[in-house]
């Protein structure tokens, strides 16, 4: 077996085409099953009352703002020590998503302080670091652009994105260093501190996330191989109408 | 660049202290030959720190308080506005790429300029400091332990910003760009740089602070050259 059968973007472009929609698909079921529980099954929270229910949105994509971040650095990473160019496209194609994420974590983080903390905006470390990460997106995406040849934009932005890795931990770790207003969290893997139904439901969420943000990455990396591409036999053969 | 003697032909064989000490000297003679530069970096520190008074107003209690702070970002603002020249200058006229080619192992010659741009960035900004300090109607250990942070944060500024302006060398966008890649790597600094003159003030220990900044300056020295290295080989390729 070939390893490296899909690390081409010609094969990989027509995988990813394949898998995508269902992907999708998978992020809508989850979405439904998760808002369901959520809104219908889950209880009134006895402290916060109806506006909990925010942490059904807020907490998987503050999940996935740092998780795709990750994903982000491990493709430059890939792609600065492989020279492979469909990780360097892989890495372009989740930053948007990424940043995405990161501002549904702090624009819903900030309807869900006003009613409890009375403020949509604190400058906890949790916040704070969450904003950096936002800029740090912003500034990957920037650099990945700035320049005429697209591999130089790619390797400047993938070392970025591998020196902002640091932050990472400061964002995961700092409702424990500082203890700030953020609260800390309600899900370990040794068991959890709310009601099943809120659990599933949040679950489901994030399964919803991690599917939306596959087949959102996958469709982006289909128009940046065909980008890129353009100049090659496949990708003209598929402009005049051939598979 | 050019006015620059560069002394006698280097030796084929290289070595990291003689690699480090070229560049560092050549960087400080060129610094000295063109001192407007350092001046207008700290014209502009003085000048950025005396625009806020007169905006906030004159409030000597607000002042104090929120002095600390203002230094600190306008210590920021100023290191960030001589990094565009680290590598751009060597960069265009191809100094840089004779420097890579060099048998000088390339970290020699990076943290000998990064060195160069804190003695004249950081150094000045932080003697200066106090000064400004007293302004704002900082009290004198207040101004002493801000100095001290300034010490252990400016270096550590040096070094990201030197990342993030070898990262950015050939790009469009220029300052805007060397800005939103810089000024987010800088917030930790600033964040603990900044608490550190403030819990002095509020009279509790700055040590804490103080401790975080200089892990972070050893961290950094060890780890940020070889990005920056890495970035340089980018750049050149």
């Amino acid at each position: 077996m070939n390893w490296f059968y899909f690390a081409s973007p010609a094969t990989f472009y027509r995988l990813a085409g394949r898998l995508a929609p269902w992907f999708f698909a998978a992020a809508a079921l989850f979405a439904a099953a998760g808002l369901y529980v959520g809104f219908v099954v889950a209880p009134t929270d006895a402290q916060q009352g109806e506006v909990y229910r925010v942490i059904f949105i807020h907490v998987p994509a503050a999940w996935m703002s740092m998780f795709l971040y990750f994903v982000m650095a491990v493709y430059g990473a890939l792609s600065l020590s492989f020279n492979t160019r469909l990780s360097a496209m892989m890495a372009r194609a989740v930053a948007p998503t990424g940043a995405l994420f990161t501002f549904i974590a702090l624009w819903t983080g900030a309807f869900w302080g006003r009613p409890t903390w009375g403020t949509y905006w604190a400058w906890d470390a949790r916040m704070t670091s969450e904003l950096v990460l936002l800029f740090l997106y912003f500034g990957f995406l920037a650099l990945a652009s700035a320049f005429e040849d697209p591999r130089r934009g790619d390797r400047a932005a993938a070392l970025l994105a591998l020196i902002g890795v640091v932050n990472l931990p400061i964002i995961y770790f700092s409702v424990k260093w500082w203890n700030t207003l953020h609260q800390g969290s309600s899900v370990s893997f040794r068991g959890t501190s709310m009601h099943v139904a809120m659990l599933q439901s949040m679950l489901l969420m994030s399964a919803a996330a991690w599917m939306y943000a596959i087949g959102a990455t996958l469709t982006r990396v289909r128009a940046i191989i065909l980008e890129r591409e353009v100049r090659t036999h496949w990708v003209r053969a598929l402009a005049a109408g051939g598979p | 660049m050019s006015a620059v003697v560069l002394g006698p032909a280097p030796a084929a064989t290289g070595s990291f202290s003689r690699g480090f000490a070229w560049a560092f000297s050549r960087d400080m003679l060129l610094a000295i030959r063109h001192p407007g530069e350092t001046f207008l970096v700290l014209a502009f520190f003085v000048l950025v720190a005396s625009l806020f008074p007169l905006g906030v107003g004159a409030d000597p209690q607000l002042l104090s308080r929120i002095g600390c702070g203002v230094i600190w970002v306008c210590a920021l603002l100023a290191a960030f506005l001589s990094l565009p020249g680290l590598f751009a200058g060597d960069y265009a006229d191809g100094t840089l790429e004779q420097m890579a080619v060099s048998p000088h192992p390339m970290p020699s010659w990076v943290v000998g300029k990064i060195l160069a741009h804190w003695m004249i960035s950081g150094l000045p900004l932080t003697v200066l400091s106090p000064f400004l300090g007293l302004q704002f109607g900082l009290s004198a250990d207040t101004l002493g332990t801000l100095a001290v942070a300034l010490a252990l944060g400016t270096p550590i500024l040096s070094l990201l910003g030197g990342a993030c302006a070898a990262l950015s060398l050939g790009a469009r966008g220029g300052g805007m760009l060397l800005a939103l890649l810089a000024l987010p790597l800088f917030v930790p600094v600033l964040v603990f740089g900044a608490g550190a003159a403030e819990a002095q003030a509020a009279g509790t220990s700055a040590a804490p602070h103080l401790s975080l900044l200089g892990a972070g300056l050893i961290l950094a020295a060890m780890g940020v050259p070889f990005a920056i290295c890495a970035a340089v080989r980018i750049a050149l390729d």
